[in-house]
C-alpha cells in the first residue's frame, strides 16, 4: 500500500507493507492525524493519491473504504448498546441479523468482553470503552486497521494491557496495521516498524532498532532522545574534535559535522589501546537505578554515558572513552 | 463535601453540626420555592374550574349560587364549532412543529457545528422575530399572503406562525449541535454509514431529546398563537384560542372557563410528559449554554 500526498503543508510519501504493524509516530501537530483522516477518506489531500494494493482510492468515499478506524475517543454511540455499537458497521452493510449477532459475540469474545453485549455504553469503563471501538471495527474485517492515538486516555497499566492485546488481534488477523502515538516507548514496544514524522514530513521508516543506531536525521536522533551531540569536523573518513579524533563510517561530505552517539553506547576505554580511543575528564557522576550516569569533558564539550553500578569513577580523573563507529551518526552541520 | 464553617473539622470524620444543619436549610428553602411555583402555577386554575362547571357566580358570593354543564355541554355541539377549532388547532400545531423543527434543523447545525464569519450576526437576526411584535410584520405579510391567495387558508396560517416558531428551533438545535461532537458522525462514516444512514441511525438518534423539546416549544407556541391566526386567517381558520377570546368578549364566563380548561389540557399533558427531557444532565440544557 503506497500513498503520496500533501499533508497540511508539506509533502508526505510512505509506504506500508501490507500485514504489519507500523507505528506513525511523531509530536503533537506533525500531521499525523491528518495522514490516517487522508487514508481514511475523511479528508481530501490536496495533491498527490492514495493507493491500496497499487489501486488508486481517491475517488473512494470513506464510507466505502476497506478501512477501520479507532479513534482516541471511543465514540460508541450512545443510544446504542455495546451489542449494537459492534454490529453497527454490519448493519450498515445490510448484514443479516443472524449472522450479525454471531460476528459480534464472536468479536467481544476476542476482546475480553463476552457476555457484555446488552451493557448501555454508560456502564463501561474506559478500557472497556476502547475495546468496544475496537471490536466495532475488527468485526468488520477491514484491510487497513488506522488507530489515532487510541490508549493515550488510559492509565499506563491499562495501556499496556491494551497494547498487548491489539498485537494479538493483529498477530491473529494479519491485518496491516497503522498506530499513531506520540510516545516513542510506546511505539518501539509496540511495532515492526516505526514511521516518523516531523513537521508535516516522513524524517525515517524502518525498524525500532534503526532509529536507535542509525537515525535517518538529527531531528530524528533529537526525537528519539539520542543524548549526545558532539561537534566537530569530518574530513578523510575521520571525526575531529578538539584533540580527539575517531574514524567513523558515513557518507557526509567533509566539514563541520555532529556526531551522534547513544549514551549507553559509549565504552569505557579502561585497558587503553582500543579502535579509538579518546580522552576526556569527568565531570560529574550520579546513580541512576540501573547504571551510573557519568559526565564526560571533552574538549569543551559533553558527553554522557552510562557505566555499569560496581565501577569506580572519581570525578575529575582522566578516562578514555570508545565510541564505536558502529554506534556513531554523523550528520553534517544544517542538516535539520 | 466542601466545608462552609471556619472551624475545625471532627474528628470523626462526619461533617460538622453546623454544615449539616446548613445543607438542611437549604434543602428546605429549595422544597419551599418549589412549592411556591407549584402553587403560583396551579391556584389561578382552580378558579377557572370551578367557573366552568358554574351557573350563575355573582360578585360577592365566594361560591357560584349553582353548578351547570352547559359550558361543558357547549364544548361538546358542532354548533360552537370547538369540536372543528380542536382539530384545526391541533392539526396547525403539530404541522408548525414539524415545519419549524425541519427548517430549525439546518439552522441549528450551521450555528452549533461551524465557526464562521457573521456567526454571531446569525443569532441575532434568527432572535428577530421574538424581539419585534409579530403583528407589525405579519400585516406586511398580509399583503402578500392576500395576493398569493394563502389568506383566510389554513396554509397560509400554518406558514405565518413559522415566524415565531422557527427561532426557537433553530435556538434549541443549534444548542444541541453545539453539544454534539462531529466525530460521532465521522466515526460512523469510517464505520461504512453513507450520508443519510448517518443522519437516521447517529445524527437524529443522538439529537432525539433536543429534537423533542424543540418540537414541544414549537407545539406550544403555535397552540396559542392568537394575533397571527386571527390576522391571516381572517375568521375562516378558526382555532381555538379565537374561539376562547370570542367566549370572553361575550361575557360568557362559563363557556370561556371550559374552552380555557380544554385549551389547557393537551400542553399540559405534554410538558408533564416532557419533564425528564428537561432534567440538569440533558444534553438539551448542557448545550443551551455551550451556544
Amino acid at each position: 500500500m503506497t500513498f503520496g500526498g500533501t499533508v497540511a503543508v508539506d509533502d508526505l510519501s510512505i509506504a506500508i507493507e501490507a500485514g504489519s504493524f507500523t507505528a506513525l509516530l511523531g509530536p503533537s501537530g506533525c500531521g499525523k492525524s491528518t495522514t490516517l483522516s487522508v487514508l481514511a477518506g475523511l479528508t481530501t489531500a490536496d495533491t498527490g493519491d492514495v493507493l491500496f494494493d497499487g489501486t488508486s482510492v481517491l475517488g473512494v468515499p470513506a464510507e466505502h473504504r476497506p478501512v477501520g478506524l479507532v479513534f482516541q475517543k471511543p465514540l460508541l454511540f450512545p443510544h446504542l448498546s455495546v451489542a449494537d455499537n459492534v454490529g453497527f458497521g454490519l448493519r450498515m452493510r445490510g448484514t443479516a441479523t443472524r449472522a450479525r449477532s454471531r460476528a459480534v459475540g464472536e468479536m467481544l469474545e476476542r476482546v475480553q468482553l463476552a457476555g457484555l453485549g446488552d451493557r448501555r455504553v454508560g456502564q463501561l469503563s474506559g478500557g472497556q470503552e476502547q475495546r468496544v471501538a475496537l471490536a466495532r471495527a475488527l468485526v468488520l474485517e477491514p484491510s487497513v486497521m488506522l488507530l489515532d492515538e487510541p490508549f493515550s486516555q488510559l492509565d499506563s497499566t491499562l495501556r499496556g494491557q491494551m497494547r498487548a492485546l491489539l498485537r494479538q488481534l493483529h498477530d491473529e488477523s494479519g491485518v496491516t496495521t497503522l498506530f499513531v502515538t506520540h510516545d516513542q516507548a510506546e511505539a518501539v514496544e509496540v511495532a515492526d516498524s516505526i514511521a516518523l514524522m516531523l513537521g508535516g514530513t516522513l524524517v525515517g521508516h524502518g525498524p525500532p532498532q534503526e532509529f536507535y543506531t542509525r537515525p535517518a536525521s538529527l531531528a530524528a536522533a533529537r526525537f528519539f532522545g539520542v543524548g549526545n551531540e558532539i561537534r566537530g569536523r569530518v574530513g578523510g573518513g575521520r571525526f575531529t574534535t578538539g584533540t580527539s579524533s575517531l574514524v567513523v563510517t558515513t557518507d557526509t561530505a567533509d566539514g563541520d559535522a555532529v556526531l551522534v552517539i547513544r549514551p549507553e553506547a559509549v565504552r569505557l576505554d579502561a585497558a587503553g589501546g582500543g579502535a579509538a580511543p579518546v580522552t576526556g575528564v569527568v565531570t560529574g557522576a550520579r546513580f541512576a537505578g540501573t547504571h551510573l550516569r557519568v559526565d564526560v569533558e571533552l574538549g569543551g564539550q559533553l558527553l554522557l554515558m552510562q557505566v555499569p553500578v560496581g565501577h569506580r569513577i572519581t570525578v575529575g580523573e582522566t578516562v578514555a572513552v570508545e565510541l564505536p563507529p558502529g554506534a556513531c551518526t554523523v550528520f553534517a552541520v544544517g542538516e535539520a | 463535601m466542601t466545608g462552609t464553617t471556619a472551624g475545625t473539622r471532627p474528628p470523626t470524620g462526619r461533617p460538622a453540626p453546623r454544615t449539616v444543619l446548613r445543607a438542611r436549610r437549604i434543602g428546605a428553602a429549595r422544597h419551599l420555592g418549589v412549592g411556591l411555583l407549584l402553587v403560583g402555577t396551579v391556584l389561578p386554575l382552580l378558579p377557572l374550574l370551578v367557573w366552568a362547571f358554574a351557573g350563575q357566580w355573582r360578585y360577592p358570593a365566594l361560591w357560584p349560587a349553582e353548578g351547570s354543564l352547559r359550558g361543558i355541554r357547549l364544548l361538546l355541539e358542532p354548533r360552537s364549532q370547538v369540536p372543528q377549532g380542536l382539530i384545526t388547532s391541533t392539526v396547525i400545531a403539530t404541522t408548525v412543529a414539524l415545519l419549524a423543527c425541519v427548517v430549525g434543523y439546518p439552522a441549528g447545525r450551521a450555528l452549533g457545528m461551524h465557526r464562521f464569519r457573521g456567526r454571531r450576526a446569525v443569532q441575532f437576526l434568527l432572535l428577530a422575530p421574538v424581539i419585534v411584535p409579530g403583528l407589525a410584520s405579519a400585516v406586511g405579510l398580509e399583503v402578500f399572503f392576500i395576493r398569493a391567495g394563502l389568506s383566510g387558508t389554513v396554509a397560509g396560517v400554518v406558514l405565518v406562525q413559522l415566524m415565531p416558531t422557527v427561532p426557537y428551533a433553530a435556538t434549541v438545535l443549534g444548542a444541541a449541535f453545539a453539544n454534539l461532537d462531529p466525530d460521532y458522525e465521522r466515526q460512523a462514516r469510517a464505520l461504512g454509514a453513507g450520508a443519510l444512514q448517518v443522519l437516521l441511525f447517529v445524527t437524529l438518534p443522538m439529537l432525539r431529546p433536543s429534537l423533542l423539546l424543540a418540537g414541544l416549544f414549537t407545539f406550544l407556541i403555535s397552540w396559542s398563537e392568537y394575533v397571527l391566526t386571527l390576522l391571516v386567517g381572517g375568521g375562516q381558520v378558526t382555532t381555538l384560542p379565537l374561539l376562547l377570546f370570542a367566549a370572553i368578549s361575550s361575557s360568557d364566563t362559563t363557556v370561556a372557563a371550559a374552552l380555557g380548561m380544554l385549551m389547557i389540557a393537551p400542553p399540559l399533558v405534554l410538558v408533564v410528559a416532557s419533564t425528564r427531557l428537561l432534567s440538569a444532565r440533558s444534553g438539551a440544557v448542557v448545550g443551551m449554554a455551550r451556544l
